[in-house]
This record gives C-alpha cells, sequence and structure tokens, in this order.
C-alpha cells in the first residue's frame, strides 16, 4: 500500500520525463530514422531556438506573468543583428555607409535591442501596474512594427560567414546553437535555485503580498524578470538568424505560442511560483520530438497542430489534477 | 424524548494516510443552536464537509427528518434544506444582492423560459430581506457590502432554500462586536423559526451566549456533548485539548529598558490622525480597537506598506527614514502580518523558502549565490526551538496546519533578527493549543529584550498579554493603558469613543 503510494508520487512527480522517454522509446520502433545521432542533433538544433525563449518566457510565468512579446523581440533581434553584418559587397545593404563593424557588436546591439523592449515590458508591469498580457501584447505589436519598419518588410540577406558561422558552427558534432542552449539553461537552473532573485521570482509568483512584506522589492524584480525574459529572446533572436543566413522581420511570428506552450507542458503553473529549468526543457523536447517524429511517420503537419493542441491542454490537466491531490 | 432532526451515526471520513474522522456520531434538534468545537484538525470542519456533501463519508449514516439520507453533492444538500455558511464567503462580487441569492435558480419569465424575470426576483428578493430585517437593496453590487452584511445575504439564501438545518463555520471571525450581536439576533431569528443552527467556532465566550448544547471533537473523534448548562470554560478547554491548560496566558514579568521606537503625530490622509506613541525595550504593547479603527494601517505605516503624509518615526533617538518594507526591516522591524493566507505565507513554496525569504540578504555568498547549507542549519534551529511540526523543510506550507503555518511565519521575522517585532492578530484562526505556544514565544521574545507590538481583537489577549495597552477608534489614539488599569469595559469604552483629540475622555 504504502509502496504504492510511493511508485504514485514518483510518477506524479517524474511524469514529464517519463513521458519524454516513453516518446522516444516508441518513436525508435516506430521509424528507424528517429534514433539516429544526426536527427537528434537537427531536433536539438531546431528546439535551440524556441528552448531559450521558453526558458525566458518561464521567468515571467513563475512570477504570475506571462510575456508575449518574445516572437517579436525575435524578430526585431534579427533584423537590428543582421543589419549591422550584412556584407559590404551586398549593394542594397539596410545601412550603405556602414563600415566594416566587428560582428560582436552585431551581437551585443541585437541583446541590447532585446533587453531594452523586455525592460520596458516589466517597468510598464512594475509601475504602471497594467496586467502583464496586455503590456506585453502591446510591446509584442509595437516590436513587429518597429521591425518592419526597419527593413520595409524586406529580407536582410548577405550576412558576414563570421556572423553566420555562429548559427551553422560547431564543435565536433555539437553545433554551437546547442551549445548555447545549454549554457543558458545551466545559468537559468543556478540563478532560479541558488540566487537570491531566483528565490524572489518564486515568492513574487507564489504571492506578491508576502514577498513586499517580506521586503522583497517587487517592482525591481519585475523589471528585472521581464528583462531575462527579452534578453533570453534576443540570444535566441540571433541565434536563429545566424543560422538561416538572414535577417526577417516575421521570423518570430509565433515562437512565443510555443514558447509558453513548451514552458506550460513542463508544469510551469500559470497561478505563479511553481517551475523548473528541467521541466521546461523536457517541455520543448517533448514538442520537439513531436514535431520530428510524426514528420518521420509521415503525418499531416496539419495533424501535428491537433496534436501538440491536446498535448498542451491535456499537460495542464494533468498538472491541476496533481495539485490538487496533494492538498 | 424530543425528536431529533439530524442524525450522524458512526461516521468514517478519511484521506491518504490520516483518518480524519473516526467514526463520529452527531445529533441536533430543531430550534436549537448546537456548537461544534476543537482544536483545528479536531475535524469539526470535515465532518459538516460530510453532511453538505463535499466530502462524502467513506462509512456512516445520515438520517434527516428520521430518513436515511446520503447527500452526494452540496446541491443535493440544499435541495435536502442542508445549508453551510463558509467561513470564507465566496459571493459573486461584481454582480448584485438579488443575483447572488438567486444564482442557478433565477426565476423566468412565464411563457419563453429562457430569459430572467428580474422584476420577480427583485420582488422576492425584498420579501425576504424585509422578513428578516434585513436592510440591503437588492439591487446593490455585492462588493459594496461589508463582510457581515454579505453574511447575512448567505443567511437570508438560507432560508430561501427553507434550510431547515443551517451550518455556520466561524461565522464572526471577521466581525467587529456590533456586528456579531446583529449576527446573533440573526440566529435567535433562525432557531424561532425552529431550524437547527450548527455553530463552528473557536471562541468560548460565543458559544455561552448563543449555543444551547456544545459537542467537542478531537481527533476525529466525540469526546461529548452537553447542555451549555452543565459546562464551563474550563471543562470545555480540558475536552478539547485533552489536557489541561494550567495558564492560558503564561505571561513572564519582562526587564522593560528604555524608549526603543518613538512615532510622532503620524497622519495618513483619510485613514490615521496624530499617532503618537513610544513602545520600550522588552515592552509588549497590546493594541485593541475595532475592525476598521485603523490599526492594520498604522502598522503597515510603520513597515512602509503605507505612504504617511505626515510624522516622523524614531528608533533609539534617531529619526528614521521608512519607504518600503526593506527599509524597515533594516532598521530591526519585523512584521507579521494580520492575514496568514493573503500577506503571509507562499503557500506553493516550501516551509524552507518561507522562513528565508525575509533574510535572503543574509545568506548571501559572494554577493550573489546564497549559502544554502547556512539556510539549511539554520531552519533546522528555529524548527526545534519553535517546534514547528512538518514532515521535512521541504514540505509545502500550504500542508501544514494554520498554527504551524504561523510559527513558520514567527521564524522568518526572527531571522531577520529584528530588535522591534509587530504581530497583528498572532493567533487568529489557530487552535488553542498553538495559541498558547505563539504565546509563550511572545513573551520570551519579550523577556530576551526585544519590543513588541501585538495588535489583537481578542480581548483575553490583549489583557493577558501586553504591557500597556494603546486602544484606537476611527484612526486615532483613543487612550494608552497601563496593564493594571486596564479591564474588558474600559478599553471597549475607548475603542468605541469618538476621538475628539480628548485623549483621556
Amino acid at each position: 500500500m504504502a509502496q504504492q503510494s510511493n511508485v504514485g508520487k514518483f510518477i506524479n512527480k517524474y511524469a514529464i520525463f517519463i513521458v519524454l522517454i516513453v516518446m522516444v522509446v516508441v518513436l525508435s520502433f516506430l521509424s528507424p530514422a528517429f534514433l539516429t545521432t544526426q536527427n537528434l542533433i537537427n531536433v536539438l538544433i531546431t528546439e535551440s531556438g524556441r528552448g531559450i525563449l521558453a526558458i525566458g518566457v518561464a521567468f515571467t510565468i513563475i512570477s504570475r506573468g506571462i510575456d508575449l512579446s518574445v516572437g517579436s523581440i525575435v524578430s526585431l533581434t534579427s533584423v537590428i543583428a543582421a543589419s549591422l553584418v550584412q556584407d559590404p559587397s551586398y549593394s542594397a545593404r539596410i545601412f550603405p555607409n556602414l563600415p566594416l563593424l566587428p560582428p560582436i557588436v552585431a551581437v551585443l546591439a541585437g541583446l541590447a535591442a532585446g533587453t531594452v523592449v523586455g525592460m520596458t515590458n516589466g517597468a510598464l508591469i512594475a509601475y504602471t501596474a497594467i496586467p502583464p498580457f496586455i503590456a506585453t501584447l502591446g510591446s509584442m505589436i509595437i516590436a513587429r512594427g518597429l521591425a518592419l519598419i526597419l527593413t520595409n518588410a524586406y529580407p536582410v540577406p548577405m550576412l558576414r560567414p563570421e556572423f553566420k558561422i555562429i548559427g551553422q558552427g560547431s564543435v565536433g558534432t555539437i553545433p554551437y546553437v546547442v551549445i548555447v542552449f545549454a549554457l543558458v539553461a545551466v545559468i537559468a537552473y543556478i540563478i532560479l535555485n541558488y540566487t537570491r532573485f531566483g528565490k524572489n521570482v518564486y515568492a513574487i509568483g507564489g504571492n506578491v503580498n508576502a514577498a513586499k512584506t517580506s521586503g522583497i522589492k517587487v517592482k525591481k524584480n519585475l523589471v528585472a524578470i521581464y528583462a531575462v525574459s527579452g534578453f533570453c529572446a534576443s540570444i535566441a533572436g540571433i541565434l536563429i538568424t545566424a543560422r538561416a543566413a538572414s535577417g526577417i522581420a516575421t521570423l518570430g511570428n509565433n515562437y512565443e505560442l510555443d514558447a509558453i506552450a513548451a514552458a506550460t507542458i513542463g508544469g510551469t503553473s500559470h497561478t505563479g511560483g511553481i517551475g523548473t529549468v528541467p521541466g521546461i526543457i523536457a517541455g520543448i523536447l517533448i514538442l520537439g520530438i513531436l514535431n520530428n517524429g510524426l514528420l518521420l511517420l509521415g503525418i499531416s503537419p496539419y495533424l501535428q497542430q491537433v496534436i501538440k493542441g491536446i498535448i498542451i491542454v491535456g499537460a495542464v490537466v494533468f498538472d491541476m489534477r496533481k495539485n490538487a491531490r496533494q492538498k | 424524548m424530543e425528536e431529533y432532526i439530524l442524525e450522524m451515526k458512526n461516521i468514517v471520513r478519511t484521506f491518504p494516510g490520516v483518518r480524519a474522522l473516526n467514526g463520529v456520531s452527531f445529533q441536533t434538534k430543531r430550534g436549537s443552536v448546537h456548537a461544534l468545537m476543537g482544536e483545528n484538525g479536531a475535524g469539526k470542519s470535515t465532518l459538516m464537509k460530510c453532511l453538505v456533501g463535499i466530502n462524502p463519508p467513506d462509512s456512516g449514516e445520515i438520517w434527516l427528518k428520521r430518513e436515511k439520507i446520503t447527500i452526494p453533492n452540496p446541491h443535493e444538500a440544499l435541495k435536502l434544506g442542508i445549508a453551510m455558511i463558509y467561513q470564507e464567503l465566496n459571493p459573486v462580487v461584481e454582480r448584485s444582492v438579488m443575483e447572488n441569492i438567486w444564482l442557478g435558480r433565477e426565476p423566468m419569465l412565464r411563457g419563453l423560459g429562457v430569459l430572467v424575470d428580474h422584476k420577480a426576483m427583485y420582488e422576492q428578493t425584498r420579501q425576504l430581506l424585509n422578513e428578516l430585517e434585513i436592510d440591503i437593496d437588492p439591487k446593490i453590487k455585492v462588493k459594496e457590502l461589508s463582510v457581515a452584511k454579505m453574511q447575512m445575504i448567505e443567511i437570508a439564501k438560507a432560508i430561501s432554500y427553507n434550510a431547515d438545518v443551517v451550518i455556520m463555520d466561524e461565522p464572526t471571525s471577521s466581525l467587529t462586536p456590533n456586528e456579531v450581536e446583529h449576527l446573533f439576533s440573526m440566529i435567535r431569528k433562525l432557531k424561532a423559526r425552529n431550524v437547527a443552527v450548527i455553530y463552528i467556532t473557536h471562541k468560548m465566550e460565543e458559544i455561552f451566549t448563543i449555543a444551547d448544547e456544545v459537542t467537542v471533537l478531537r481527533d476525529g473523534n466525540n469526546i461529548t456533548t452537553n447542555p451549555i448548562a452543565e459546562i464551563n470554560i474550563d471543562s470545555l478547554i480540558t475536552a478539547m485539548v485533552g489536557r489541561r491548560l494550567t495558564e492560558m496566558f503564561p505571561k513572564m514579568e519582562s526587564k522593560i529598558g528604555d524608549v526603543k521606537l518613538a512615532v510622532h503625530n503620524i497622519e495618513v490622509p483619510g485613514l490615521l490622525h496624530d499617532i503618537s506613541f513610544d513602545l520600550r525595550k522588552g515592552e509588549i504593547l497590546g493594541v485593541a480597537g475595532l475592525v476598521g479603527a485603523g490599526r492594520t494601517e498604522l502598522m503597515e505605516t510603520l513597515f512602509g506598506l503605507r505612504r504617511k503624509s505626515a510624522g516622523e518615526i524614531l528608533i533609539d533617538g534617531k529619526k528614521i527614514d521608512i519607504r518600503v518594507p526593506s527599509d524597515a526591516i533594516r532598521a530591526g522591524i519585523g512584521f507579521l502580518t494580520e492575514d496568514r493566507r493573503l500577506n503571509g505565507i507562499i503557500p506553493v513554496l516550501s516551509v524552507k523558502v518561507n522562513t528565508i525569504v525575509a533574510n535572503l540578504r543574509n545568506y548571501l555568498k559572494y554577493g550573489f549565490f546564497l549559502n544554502l547549507r547556512k539556510i539549511q542549519s539554520d531552519c533546522e534551529e528555529y524548527k526545534n526551538r519553535l517546534k514547528i511540526r512538518t514532515p521535512s523543510l521541504d514540505t509545502l506550507i500550504q500542508n501544514l496546519s494554520g498554527g504551524n503555518q504561523q510559527k513558520v511565519l514567527v521564524a522568518r521575522w526572527l531571522l531577520t533578527n529584528p530588535d522591534i517585532l509587530i504581530l497583528d492578530e498572532p493567533t487568529r484562526g489557530i487552535d488553542v493549543g498553538a495559541k498558547a505556544e505563539i504565546h509563550t514565544i511572545i513573551t520570551k521574545l519579550a523577556c530576551e529584550g526585544k519590543s513588541i507590538i501585538m495588535v489583537s481583537s481578542e480581548m483575553p489577549e490583549i489583557l493577558g498579554m501586553s504591557d500597556r495597552i494603546l486602544v484606537m477608534s476611527r484612526g486615532q489614539i483613543t487612550a494608552i493603558l497601563d496593564r493594571k488599569d486596564a479591564d474588558q469595559e474600559t478599553i471597549m469604552r475607548y475603542a468605541a469613543a469618538k476621538a475628539n483629540n480628548n485623549k483621556v475622555a
């Protein structure tokens, strides 16, 4: 009896990882092409960008907020960074008279743009008290518009190879983008679990009044939380742009929804205070493997969307029941 | 022998790991108020939840009007005439009184049957409220009402279902004395209508005013059932805790030192006016007053949660500037807030995180990382010192009893090592045993030289614990009394006084 309930507890606690493993096992049987190094690396490359996005968004969700602007930040970062590293031989450059800049300048400019949008979100939420959904909905539309204005909706092509290598190079078989994703995940894990800021994020999401009376500077922390989300989004923007070898003003459209879905499937609770980095990574991998596996099995991409939607809702239903049972 | 309207026989209810009700039996008669008492976790609420179908019993029988019934859900209970007024009311605050009363069974326009007949709804509501002598406009939004009036509406709703059994779960926990009086007259009206009232409470004095019979539960078992005339407070407490509480208020005499905190002429527009007092080292200053007198607001102002428009705060004779809570914490003030669930605990986080959350600054390594080992050992220490009962420090705080949650919050503030500790209703809603433990902790802290401000609505607590008593009324201080000059009547007189800048009336 007691043992059974321990098994139950174990399953509850690690459900998301069990689902992930089961998916891998099942797909390995169904498709011989699935469990190959190249295929798995492909999955990781595809999901790295959105994975970084999901980690950033999770900070806002744990604090009982949301960030809808991350997809647009990807786009904005993409066109800003790309416009600074176009090959001088290309005649239709965004900035025709731009001197040859080191690529790091483009990277930093992109990161700065994302962080600024994030901080603006945070400041709006903290100091005007408008709901995060609305604040980030507004900045999502604004950032998308800015990206289009800058490029007139044309792509920003012909990027210099020193920049493209970020997205296309690798150490052995492991691409840089995957390494960056892993680094972001480790750093986020450390921040959430071992720093004061991390504890503040959980406390604010768990009970903002208690956080306030405990002397936590809620407003400053909110600015920081949304800055983290914007910063992560701009990292993703740079990686995806470098891989695509072109800046595109619509690059990140709908990415925010994938990121929110991954965080949610990974057990990040929209009621605040709950969420872990391993869970989020499992969430993004489940989505990625699902995409990949269904593709390998030749299932229609439209049906894939239906399945994805069902999984998202199912994950949250499971989570709610799990939390209700604990009470 | 008188007929029982309701009989519950050998009710058993288990939750994973706990046998919450261990064969409890309970009977009640028409036109009688039956008080149900016991410590938190004794099974009072669980028993009532069995009765209204929130947690149907595992075994046992329920008989209503000599018929055996099963109650699968609260809706069925209502149809059978069993209504419960919950401790935390949950009205649809943005909608009108009448819509709340008729929610889910709105009168419909004849003929069509799909459109609500608002006229009939209004008339029926008015009639109902008139009958009960409740003076509330049926069209007013519920959010405009005080908690007391919302309760009246709930009672009216119960009557509108023709309930024969009305259960009230700690209905007075957030009422002023006047409102309690009004509630009691309402309960007497229910009695006169031959309704059986089941009344759950922690407050001793209430049951001697209103109850006809008292049943005490302990650890999911029946302990006693007696007519009110045959019991007294001592025997009740003994029955509830299973041992004698030798002293309800274990106050120790502490050495009272110099002035620690001085407050001069604090103003908060519309809330506080001309507040001045001081607090000495080793002193417990009780703060009494009615709900709405501004006691909590004053504490929030001292702690930087509210902005003052004038006045100053001195600690050790030095003027300090408190704008946000972290300023107050740095100045050595701790604040145990009034509403544990709303402002205190972070339910989804562990006991450990809840303990250290106000003190993260002191656990920093290299300015950024937390010293987890020190956190663990400090939490262990306070867990033992305050006798916090929890399976582990990683247990979510929401799984602890109210008393233990409160001890975690006390630990939170002790960890910040404050010189001044503000306690706002430190024992509200926690059981007798845990209450005495918290009182012991408070008096020990005073003996260690800490200065304590204790806001409380419970007279015995104020009188039993304080060295001096500050009484507030309508945002002003109406009296500061010495322990030896204070009694219940004096305090009540000042608490009800209209302060005419005339402090000693």
